[in-house]
C-alpha cells in the first residue's frame, strides 16, 4: 500500500474543509444551492461536536433501531466453502431491514435542529425511502419521496410501505425514470424550496457535506464491528467486504478501519450482465472520473459525457455514480473494487438462505458472492467481516420472477 | 477575442438593452438549430445562448428537460454543437454565442480539448450550470487562455462574499438567476430583483443580465428597466415543444422574440 505515492498518512483528515477527498468530492451544484449546502455544512459541523446531539442519536439508534447489530460468525458458511472465517455484520436486523436508517435517523434529527419543516428524499429500491418515511412518521414531519416511474413498477411493496408510513411518493417520469432521475428531481425540489426543506440524501454521494455526513452516520457499523471482533477474537479482521452502489454501507464499515493498514478492504459493485456487456452498475470498475450529482467521482458515461443508465438485478445498486470517498480509496489503493454479476449474486443469495438460514438482500448477496472467492484463497486462521447490509424479503418477487415461479 | 464586450458597448451607445435567447442545440431537430439561430438574430436577439444537452439537467424545469431528451435522442454531442456554431459563423461573425450546459461532458472531453474546439468553432463564452465559482478556477484559466468568457451564475441566495468572488471570476457579463427554482418555473418579483441587481452593481462594472421567469414582452420590458440584459429560454423552447410543425414553431419563435425586442426598445 505504501507503494502508492498518493496514500495519505491518515484518512481521518478527509474530506478537507471544502469537501474534497484528494481530487474527488466538492460541491458541484447550481449557485442557488451553494448557500443551502454551506448552511448544511455548518449545521452539521455543530452537531458533530455536540455531545447532547450525539447522545440523543445514540439513544434512538439503540431503542428504536435496535442497535448494536450482532457480529455473527457464519460457521456453517465458513465450513461449507472453506478458507477464512466469515463474520456477518447483521445490518439486516435493523428496524426497516437495512443499514439505511442509521443515516436517516441522524439527518432527520439534524433537520429538526435546523428548524426545517418539510423533508424530501430520493429512493431507488425504496429502502432509503422507507427509512426516511419511518423517521419522519415518528417525528411528525411531512415526507415527500421521489422515485423513478420504472422503480415504482419494480418495487410496489416498498411504495405501499412508504404510503402506510404517511409519505407522499412522487413518480419521476423524466430521463431513464430510475434512481438517478429521482435524485435530479429531489434536487429540483430542493432548489425550489430551500427555505423550509431538508433533503435527506440516502448515500455517500452528492455535494459536500453529504458524503462526509452520511459516512459519519453510517460509521457506527464499523465502530461496532471493530469493538465486537476485538472482543470475540482479540484481534482485527484481515479483510472487510461490502457491496457498493452509492457506497454508504461500505464506507460505514470501512471508515473506522482505514488507518489499520493491515486490514484489506473490498468494495463489491454490481456487474449486471457483465462489465463487457455494457449493462452493469460498476462505476469504479467500469466507469471513469467525472462530475455527477454534485461531486467529482467515478460514473458510468458514454464518450460524450452523458451519464448512462445502470443495470443490475439489485435495485439498490442500480446507480451510475459512486461516492467520492470510494473514488479516493481506489486512487490511493486503500480499497480494491471488484464486480459481481447478477448470476453470481443470485447464487450467493440461495447459498446464504440454505446454509445459514438468512435471506439476504440482493445488494448484500453481491458481497457474499465475492466472499466465496476471497475466502477460498485464505487460511482458516484469517477473518473476513462482511456487511450484510439488508434483508432480502423485499427481493422475493424479483427472485421468483427471474426463476419463473408464480407467487 | 470574445464578441461580448463589443455588443454591450454598441448597445450602451444606443442606450439599448441586450436580449439574450436560449435554445437547446439539436432540438427539435439537428438540422433546424442553425436556421433558428439566424431567426433569433433577425427577430432581435443580441446574444445567443446555445444549450448543450445533458442527460441529467438538474437545474431545468420540464420544458428544457424535454428539449434535452429530444436533442440527445437526436444524437447530439459536443462535436455537433461545435459544428453548428461553425456553420452559424459562416454568415454571422458579429453575434456572440455562449455555450450553456453542465460540467460532466466537459470533464470527460477535457477542459483544454473542449475549450479549444469551442474557440475554433467561433463560440465566445460558457455558462456551466453546475460549476460554481469555488470549483471553477481551473476552467476559468483554460478559457481565459483562449480569450473566452466564463459567466458564473448569481442567485437570490448568493451572499456578499460569494458575490464578490463570482464577479471577480466572471467576464463578458453577469447572469442573475431571478428566483429560487428551476428554469421555466415561478414568477418574477420585480421589486426584489431590481434591488438585488442594484446591490450587485457594487461588486462589478460588467453588464448584469437577468434570467429565469422572463416569458413575454411585458416581463422583458419590466426587466429591461433595471437590468442590462434580459434572458429568455423556457418560453422559447416551449413554443418549439408545443408546435405541431417545425414551421409553426419557428414562426411563433420569431414573433415572440420580435415582441420582446419591441417592448424592450420602448424602455428608452
Amino acid at each position: 500500500m505504501s507503494s502508492n505515492p498518493k496514500t495519505p498518512k491518515s484518512y481521518e483528515s478527509y474530506p478537507d474543509a471544502s469537501g474534497h477527498f484528494g481530487p474527488f468530492g466538492g460541491q458541484f451544484v447550481a449557485e442557488t444551492l451553494v448557500e443551502p449546502v454551506n448552511q448544511l455544512t455548518q449545521a452539521y459541523e455543530q452537531i458533530r461536536q455536540d455531545p447532547e446531539f450525539q447522545k440523543a442519536l445514540l439513544a434512538d439508534l439503540k431503542e428504536y433501531v435496535g442497535r448494536p447489530t450482532p457480529l455473527y460468525y457464519a460457521k456453517a458458511w465458513s465450513q461449507h466453502f472453506g478458507g477464512a472465517k466469515v463474520y456477518l455484520k447483521r445490518e439486516d436486523l435493523n428496524h426497516t431491514g437495512a443499514h439505511k436508517i442509521n443515516n436517516t435517523m441522524g439527518q432527520v434529527l439534524l433537520a429538526q435542529r435546523m428548524g426545517k419543516t418539510r423533508i424530501i428524499a430520493e429512493t431507488g429500491a425504496g429502502q432509503h425511502g422507507v427509512a426516511t418515511a419511518t423517521v419522519c412518521a415518528r417525528l411528525g414531519l411531512p415526507c415527500i419521496v421521489y422515485m423513478g416511474a420504472e422503480d415504482i413498477k419494480r418495487q410496489a411493496i416498498n411504495v405501499y410501505r412508504m404510503k402506510l408510513l404517511g409519505a407522499e411518493v412522487i413518480s419521476v417520469e423524466s430521463g431513464s425514470k430510475t434512481l438517478k432521475d429521482a435524485v435530479n428531481e429531489a434536487m429540483r425540489d430542493w432548489v425550489s424550496n430551500v427555505d423550509d426543506t431538508f433533503y435527506i440524501l440516502g448515500s455517500v454521494t452528492g455535494p459536500h457535506p453529504y458524503p462526509q455526513m452520511v459516512r459519519d452516520f453510517q460509521s457506527i457499523i464499523g465502530h461496532e464491528a471493530r469493538e465486537q471482533i476485538l472482543k470475540q477474537k482479540g484481534r482485527l479482521p484481515d479483510a472487510l467486504v461490502a457491496c457498493v452502489g452509492g457506497g454508504s454501507n461500505a464506507i460505514g464499515l470501512f471508515h473506522p478501519f482505514l488507518d489499520d493498514k493491515d486490514v484489506k478492504m473490498y468494495g463489491v459493485e454490481a456487474g449486471g450482465s457483465g462489465i463487457a456487456s455494457g449493462k452493469h452498475a460498476s462505476a469504479l470498475s467500469g466507469g471513469k472520473p467525472g462530475v455527477f450529482h454534485g461531486a467529482r467521482s467515478y460514473c458510468i458515461v458514454d464518450d460524450a459525457g452523458q451519464v448512462q443508465e445502470a443495470h443490475s438485478i439489485s435495485a439498490g445498486l442500480d446507480y451510475p455514480g459512486v461516492g467520492p470517498e470510494h473514488a479516493y480509496l481506489k486512487e490511493t489503493d486503500r480499497a480494491s473494487y471488484v464486480s459481481i454479476d447478477d448470476d453470481e449474486a443470485v447464487q450467493a443469495f440461495h447459498d446464504l438462505c440454505e446454509i445459514e438460514g438468512i435471506i439476504p438482500a440482493l445488494e448484500s448477496s453481491h458481497a457474499m458472492a465475492f466472499v466465496k472467492k476471497l475466502a477460498a484463497g485464505m487460511s482458516p486462521q484469517e477473518i473476513i467481516i462482511v456487511n450484510l447490509s439488508g434483508r432480502g424479503d423485499k427481493d422475493i418477487h424479483t427472485l421468483a420472477e427471474r426463476e419463473g415461479i408464480a407467487l | 477575442m470574445s464578441r461580448l464586450p463589443q455588443v454591450f458597448k454598441t448597445l450602451s451607445e444606443k442606450n439599448s438593452k441586450a436580449l439574450i435567447t436560449f435554445v437547446t442545440a439539436g432540438h427539435p431537430t439537428v438540422d433546424t438549430t442553425v436556421p433558428i439561430m439566424h431567426d433569433l438574430v433577425v427577430a432581435g436577439a443580441d446574444i445567443l445562448e446555445l444549450g448543450m444537452p445533458f442527460s441529467d439537467p438538474v437545474a431545468e424545469g420540464p420544458v428544457i428537460q424535454r428539449s434535452s431528451e429530444v436533442a440527445l435522442a437526436n444524437g447530439m454531442t459536443p462535436k455537433h454543437v461545435f459544428d453548428m456554431v461553425k456553420q452559424f459563423r459562416q454568415t454571422d461573425d458579429v453575434t456572440p454565442v455562449v455555450l450553456m450546459g453542465y460540467l460532466n461532458p466537459i470533464e470527460i472531453i477535457g477542459y483544454e480539448n473542449f475549450v479549444s474546439q469551442a474557440h475554433a468553432a467561433g463560440a465566445d463564452g460558457f455558462i456551466i450550470v453546475d460549476l460554481p465559482a469555488a470549483e471553477g478556477q481551473a476552467f476559468v484559466e483554460v478559457a481565459t487562455a483562449h480569450s473566452m468568457d466564463v459567466i458564473f451564475l448569481l442567485s437570490p441566495t448568493t451572499n456578499d462574499e460569494r458575490a464578490q468572488q463570482i464577479c471577480d471570476m466572471s467576464s463578458g457579463f453577469h447572469y442573475y438567476v431571478s428566483f429560487k427554482g428551476v428554469t421555466g418555473a415561478g414568477t418574477l418579483d420585480l421589486q426584489e430583483c431590481q434591488a438585488r441587481i442594484q446591490h450587485l452593481r457594487e461588486f462589478s462594472r460588467l453588464p448584469i443580465a437577468l434570467g429565469f421567469g422572463v416569458r413575454d414582452g411585458e416581463t422583458a420590458q419590466a426587466v429591461a428597466r433595471f437590468a442590462d440584459a434580459v434572458v429568455v429560454g423556457s418560453a422559447l423552447v416551449k413554443l418549439l415543444n408545443d408546435a405541431d410543425t417545425l414551421e409553426v414553431g419557428r414562426e411563433s419563435l420569431r414573433l415572440l422574440v420580435s415582441e420582446m425586442r419591441r417592448s424592450m426598445d420602448e424602455v428608452k
